[in-house]
């Protein structure tokens, strides 16, 4: 149904736009909420973009929604991100593909059901996998392409509710508190060499993950449109929306014998 | 990413979390989100009770709602999949709304072939409708410009459906109120334009055979619609503004139209539109108009989309609502059909703020349940005041049965299950294509839950 296929309209249009040089962007887990969101935007700019995302049907029809928005190209694979043995063949085939890469957007992860991981290990060690270990297995391959260019923005979805761990999320909380940890680690030790590490802490955004979640979330179109802001300018660590960004000192500084006895 | 606070339990909140446009009736709901074309049967399998899918709520009564039930918000699947610049064939997720299809087609140079008043409607729910505009006696209805859709349902079996490829299903999904499965990607037949710019005629008219010699001596213009001034009796009864337009052939500029800006952001008191201020509206409408014809140049958005200028207008009718009143008669008693029931509006004395008269041309719907059939439309808008306006509804249904004609689905709030069987008495046949699983308030009114 879907053909990716450009046409000569498209071509023209991407031309018109051909003063800024397309960026070229590698995206993982490219059909979770926020990363389809901010590809919408990066679409518009006529990049090109490089699709990786579990799901073929899903994927496909991402892929080719980018493609009409105008895209100068889409490429696409589809991998389950938890097999970490096949990193960096994917990666390698990435690259390649885009013939080159500017900035790595890492956006998959999981929310889990904290109810069952307090029960089965089984369900906790999944939530770590997928939102802590396969991050690092992908930014260890990342990390070092983007040192030997000296060049590269590693962005990366981690959250504000790493922050602090509470009852109700913990497991996932400790999986973003692992991420953030291992990224401002890697910030220290390659900024200096040309490559951007960006720690991206959305707060409650209103996507398919949250959407059984009945509180007040960031409209998505909104938050991809400010994180899209902040790679550009190189942004170390985003707090979206900035309310967070407040909210969370509070949270980090409230005295944990007053904290533990919270229901949050 | 997020961090889950609260219950997990689906969002339930205390205004209804969906209101249809005409804010009347208003039922609790749950919302839950289809933002994939997979999604509906896995959905289904975790749900309790009826769902029906929805999209923008532009719908005015209780067509896209369903009490104490689940409403499926299709609006995340607003992908968009193919477009053939040499048919202009743009397939898409039934999610994505008109405006934003015009966003894509605009600057290629294309439009779409029907547009309703509004452009924040869905794909999917312009099929669902059925809905037309103002070219409907040169192109027909919404259906007549959709090739072909996936029609999924709750058991899980997917059928692409065009007039050749199941055929029936086809014909019930096209005006079938999204009962008969969730649509999640359908093809539509974009019309080329050169120009963003309408050529435009407004004339004037006192009374329907006035109105009717218009609509003869400009049968070959693409756009005609009319207002008519609901509210006036005597020397200025039925008068009104004959509005033509036609796409500009001169080449002009393509580019995507701005966000709007306004919004009602509150909902007026219900005094606000009483029966001094709607005819106030209509006499500076009428008159803004001074001489008896103008021609002009104009953007196709005030053309099409007057009332898209204001985000949420239908708050101006207040707490309480509005409901709208949508009738097609055919020929043989259009013209004292309408002069008939104008006078009983009139003598009502409830206040019309829009009332909008047109022929519907001949060329046949695609659906089963199609509203369209050639012949005189009238659509209005009533404020909602309990003891007089279901009553006049009441009458006005018995009215248009009388003289032949049928009303609207999208618009009603009012129909008795006697009038709308017989408006559409093709209702049992539709009814062997409904999926078991979806419901809507407006098909447990009309038909006692069948």
């Amino acid at each position: 149904m879907s053909t990716l296929v450009t046409r000569p309209l498209d071509a023209a249009l991407a031309a018109s736009s051909e003063a800024v040089i397309a960026k070229k962007i590698l995206v993982l887990g490219a059909t979770s909420g926020i990363a389809e969101a901010t590809c919408r935007i990066w679409a518009a700019e006529g990049a090109q973009l490089f699709l990786v995302a579990r799901n073929a049907e899903k994927l496909a029809a991402v892929a080719a929604d980018l493609k009409l928005r105008g895209a100068s190209y889409v490429g696409t694979a589809v991998a389950d991100l938890d097999d970490t043995e096949k990193h960096a063949e994917l990666l390698t085939h990435a690259v390649n593909s885009l013939t080159g890469m500017d900035i790595a957007y890492l956006a998959h992860g999981i929310l889990g059901d904290q109810a069952r991981g307090e029960q089965e290990f089984e369900h906790a060690a999944q939530i770590i996998y997928t939102n802590f270990l396969a991050p690092v297995s992908l930014l260890t391959w990342l990390a070092n392409y983007c040192v030997q260019r000296h060049a590269g923005t590693l962005a990366v979805l981690s959250s504000v509710a790493g922050e602090r761990g509470r009852k109700s999320n913990y497991i996932y909380a400790s999986s973003k508190a692992g991420l953030t940890a291992f990224l401002s680690g890697l910030r220290n030790r390659i900024d200096r060499e040309g490559v951007t590490v960006m720690t991206i802490k959305p707060g409650p955004v209103n996507t398919s993950m949250t959407a059984h979640i009945n509180i007040r979330k960031a409209d998505v179109k909104k938050v991809a449109a400010t994180i899209v802001k902040a790679i550009d300018k190189r942004v170390d660590t985003l707090y979206v929306p900035i309310i967070f960004l407040p909210i969370m000192f509070i949270v980090r500084h409230i005295p944990e014998r007053i904290f533990k006895k919270l229901n949050l | 990413m997020p961090h889950p606070v609260t219950d997990p339990q689906p969002a339930k909140t205390a205004p209804p979390a969906f209101e249809s446009w005409g804010r009347y009736p208003r039922y609790d709901a749950t919302i839950v989100p289809l933002n994939w074309q997979g999604d509906f049967p896995g959905v289904m399998a975790g749900l309790h009770g009826g769902a029906l899918p929805v999209g923008l709520g532009r719908s005015y009564g209780d067509v896209c709602l369903l009490k104490d039930g689940n409403l499926l918000q299709t609006t995340g699947m607003d992908r968009l999949l193919n477009f053939d610049p040499e048919t202009g064939i743009l397939t898409a997720e039934a999610g994505v709304s008109l405006a934003k299809i015009l966003d894509f087609a605009v600057p290629r140079g294309f439009f779409l072939p029907v547009t309703p008043g509004t452009k924040y409607v869905t794909l999917g729910g312009a099929i669902a409708n059925d809905i037309h505009g103002k070219n409907h006696e040169a192109a027909g209805s919404f259906g007549n410009h959709v090739p072909s859709f996936e029609l999924v349902r709750s058991d899980g079996s997917r059928r692409v459906c065009s007039p050749t490829q199941n055929p029936d299903w086809y014909a019930a999904t096209i005006g079938g109120v999204g009962l008969t499965g969730v649509i999640t990607w359908a093809q539509l037949k974009l019309r080329p334009i050169v120009s963003r710019k309408i050529d435009y005629e407004g004339i004037q008219f006192h009374g329907i055979d006035e109105f009717l010699d218009l609509k003869r001596q400009y049968q070959h213009v693409e756009y005609t619609v009319s207002w008519v001034d609901c509210a006036s009796t005597g020397r200025n009864f039925a008068r009104g503004v004959f509005m033509l337009g036609e796409h500009s052939k001169a080449p002009g500029e393509l580019k995507p139209s701005p966000e709007p800006k306004l919004s009602v952001p509150f909902d007026f008191p219900g005094f606000a539109l009483n029966h001094t201020t709607v005819s106030l509206f209509n006499s500076v409408f009428f008159h803004k108009q001074m001489k008896a014809h103008v021609k002009t140049v104009q953007d196709y958005e005030p053309f099409f989309y007057p009332l898209d200028a204001v985000l949420h207008w239908n708050r101006g009718y207040g707490k309480r609502g509005l409901v709208q009143f949508q009738y097609a008669i055919p020929w043989q008693h259009a013209k004292e059909g309408t002069i008939e029931i104008l006078r009983e509006i009139a003598k009502s004395g409830l206040a019309s703020f829009l009332a909008v008269l047109k022929a519907f041309g001949e060329i046949p719907s695609l659906g089963m349940m199609s509203f369209p059939q050639a012949g005189i439309m009238l659509a209005l808008d009533f404020p909602i005041k309990p003891d007089l306006t279901f009553p006049l509804l009441q009458r006005l249904g018995d009215m248009t049965l009388e003289f032949g004609g049928r009303l609207y689905s999208a618009k009603d709030a009012a129909m008795t299950p006697a009038q709308f069987q017989a408006f559409y008495p093709q209702w049992q046949r539709f009814a062997q294509f409904r999926d078991p699983r979806l419901n809507s308030s407006f098909w447990e009114r009309v038909t006692g839950g069948e």
